[in-house]
């Protein structure tokens, strides 16, 4: 046991951990920001009964008909007062009472408010007689794993791996040439290789406790499912991580100064931010720009991460976004140990 | 000379580069359109202290580099306890103990910590705690780097260097920024690793770090070496044990000064003018002084200032270059 603490592997990862754990701003945005975007999220988004429509209505007998639908709130007031009403968004609909009729005012652009149409003169041509053509029945589904949550939190997933993986890596490297330690290491007998090893490994470790943690929450609070292999997911979340750790690394490979690796890291991140369909869907940006957008590893990531937690595929199905990955985990990688400067 | 005995000296002289700590040989660098190192020869014994002492740009940090495997050279040998760069670079790295200029280490990792981490490269080397001790950093061990004195910075940077036992120390400007007492709090240190038999190769501007640290000092200037040997050996070479130092008030008075007349005193051995003041190389102040006064008396001046110290490194740059080695 002694000499493995004595191997320089083992320094040089525990001391990325120390470095990490001593660091309180870190701790928090790989920790704790994706759980607080979740419960953000998780609110604004939540699902909520149906919302019951303010209409207005010029004769007491059509409020009172207008009230009859569960869907409806209806109050009784003269036109004017109504029309007033309706330009302050008080009211989505005025019913007036009309010789042998009944005429609406309403916007027809406001979606709320065509809904109002239909539900009150659905109420009121059902009051004046009007049958069913046909019967009709509801089924109502409300389903986990169809809500916006359960689409949002592999979204999230992936954004926190990637944003780990980049920060991770490109601050402490840049940070330590910045300072002279990368050239003072050089001038050491350390293992060049082991040094980046040591960043792969916390990395590993890490990755257990922060998606451990992320993904918990998100089961426990909102009930997200996992239809896939959890060993799957993992591996997925693993080829993840070292796919951006390897961007990471090639982003923080020459860069001399914390300001020009806060740039790149920006420069690479952004488009991910954007086009990899944290939120909502990639597939909805242009046709033109579909073949960049599926080429990003974040979207690769969050469509294997979708794919396994909401569609319970296994890894056989995910074989495009995974080759996605292994390419970003080997070019970029390549390509940094040739450029890297150690001094 | 015979072919045999100019073959044999050929091999005594292989043998004797085999045997010092380091041999450079007609070493040369530039960088882009700078010349930093432009043709050293040296030579430095194993035991010995030896100092690259010169102003800021003269090439002594890049000398040092060249020497640690730092930085490639674009002409000449350098040899390292017999071994070179980079065919030995895995066998020399675990000989040699480097401080370099400005490491700043991770302020929020301990003095044991950062220890524990270099002395893992080694594969052997002193134990963390021999070397804390002899860093005289007891008292530090389980503190943070970032709180850290800049004086106990330096001698952790000097424990980092020594954690693997090294043949070979080299120390960049090992005190540069450092208030007087921490610089000589380092040097005390520096003295035991000497007195323990380390061979060390510092560089510094400070001539009186030279003077005091070092067995032998190359004084480099525009990447060249201008000076090598003892310290008492250069100083002795300015031709005087002694400087005086003068200055004349007003522009007339300085133009009557005549240098002819001023070297022309016995004992004064050189004269030189240095921003206003002027230097003679003194060898016996009793006797020469009362003359200095008398000749300035005859060429009706009074001089504005006058002191005299014992001759330094410093005198010995200036003498060499006309330039004072603390203006760079």
């Amino acid at each position: 046991m002694s000499s493995l603490r004595e191997s320089s592997l083992y320094q040089l990862t525990s001391t990325r951990f120390r470095l990490f754990f001593r660091e309180p701003e870190a701790m928090f945005w790989i920790f704790i920001f994706p759980i607080l975007l979740a419960v953000g999220l998780g609110i604004a988004f939540r699902n909520r009964p149906a919302d019951v429509l303010a209409v207005g209505a010029t004769s007491p007998q059509l409020t009172q008909v207008l009230n009859g639908d569960k869907g409806l709130s209806a109050a009784m007031m003269d036109e004017a007062e109504g029309t007033h009403d309706l330009t302050t968004g008080r009211i989505l609909l005025l019913a007036i009472q009309d010789v042998g009729g009944v005429a609406y005012k309403y916007d027809d652009t406001n979606p709320d408010a065509r809904l109002a149409r239909l539900l009150a003169d659905r109420a009121i041509q059902k009051a004046a007689g009007q049958k069913e053509a046909l019967r009709s029945s509801n089924d109502l589904v409300h389903e986990a794993g169809a809500r916006y949550i359960d689409f949002v939190v592999p979204g999230l997933l992936g954004m926190n791996l990637m944003g780990s993986a980049i920060w991770g890596l490109g601050f402490s490297i840049v940070e330590a040439r910045q300072k002279k330690l990368l050239k003072r290491f050089v001038a050491s007998p350390m293992p060049r290789w082991e040094y980046l090893a040591s960043y792969i490994l916390s990395r590993l470790v890490l990755l257990v406790i922060e998606v451990i943690a992320f993904l918990g929450f998100s089961k426990l609070v909102f009930g997200v499912p996992f239809r896939g292999s959890l060993w799957e997911l993992g591996l997925l979340c693993v080829l993840t991580s070292l796919s951006l750790s390897s961007l990471g690394l090639l982003i923080a490979s020459r860069a001399k100064t914390i300001e020009a690796v806060s740039g790149l890291m920006n420069l690479a991140m952004l488009p991910m931010w954007i086009l990899s369909g944290i939120f909502f869907s990639a597939t909805r940006f242009p046709k033109l720009i579909q073949p960049i957008v599926q080429a990003l590893p974040l979207t690769a990531a969050i469509d294997a991460l979708r794919g396994n937690m909401l569609q319970g595929m296994s890894l056989s199905q995910l074989g495009a976004p995974m080759a996605v990955l292994a390419a970003w985990l080997v070019v970029p990688f390549v390509i940094s140990l040739r450029i890297f400067r150690w001094r | 000379m015979s072919g045999a005995s100019q073959n044999s000296a050929e091999i005594a002289m292989v043998h004797l580069a085999n045997d010092c700590a380091l041999s450079l040989k007609s070493l040369r660098k530039s960088f882009a359109d700078v010349v930093a190192v432009d043709g050293i020869d040296l030579e430095v014994d194993r035991g010995e202290c030896f100092g690259l002492l010169g102003p800021n740009g003269a090439g002594k940090t890049t000398t040092i580099e060249i020497c640690e495997g730092l930085t490639t050279p674009d002409a000449g040998t350098v040899t390292l306890l017999g071994l070179s760069w980079p065919t030995s670079a895995a066998e020399l790295r675990q000989r040699i103990g480097v401080q370099l200029q400005e490491t700043q280490f991770p302020e929020k990792l301990t003095v044991e910590e950062i220890l524990r981490l270099f002395r893992s490269f080694f594969t052997r080397g002193a134990a963390v705690e021999e070397t804390i001790r002899m860093a005289q950093l007891e008292e530090k061990r389980r503190a943070r780097i970032g709180t850290l004195s800049g004086g106990q910075k330096q001698r952790l940077a000097m424990a980092c260097a020594l954690v693997g036992d090294p043949d070979l120390l080299f120390l960049d400007e090992p005190t540069t920024g450092l208030d007087p007492q921490a610089r000589r709090h380092l040097w005390d240190l520096v003295d035991q690793l000497r007195s323990a038999g380390r061979t060390i190769i510092l560089t510094t501007h400070y001539m009186d770090e030279a003077e005091r640290l070092c067995d032998r000092v190359a004084i480099m200037d525009h990447g060249r070496i201008i000076a090598l040997g003892t310290p008492q050996q250069l100083i002795a070479s300015v031709g005087g044990d002694h400087v005086v130092e003068f200055a004349v008030g007003t522009e007339t008075e300085k133009e009557r000064v005549d240098a002819r007349k001023l070297t022309a005193i016995p004992g004064v051995r050189a004269h030189r003018v240095d921003a206003g003041q002027h230097q003679l190389s003194v060898v016996e102040l009793h006797t020469t002084v009362p003359r200095i006064f008398s000749t300035l008396a005859e060429m009706g001046l009074k001089p504005s200032e006058f002191r005299t110290h014992s001759a330094t490194l410093e005198d010995v740059f200036v003498g060499l270059t006309g330039r004072n080695l603390r203006d760079e």
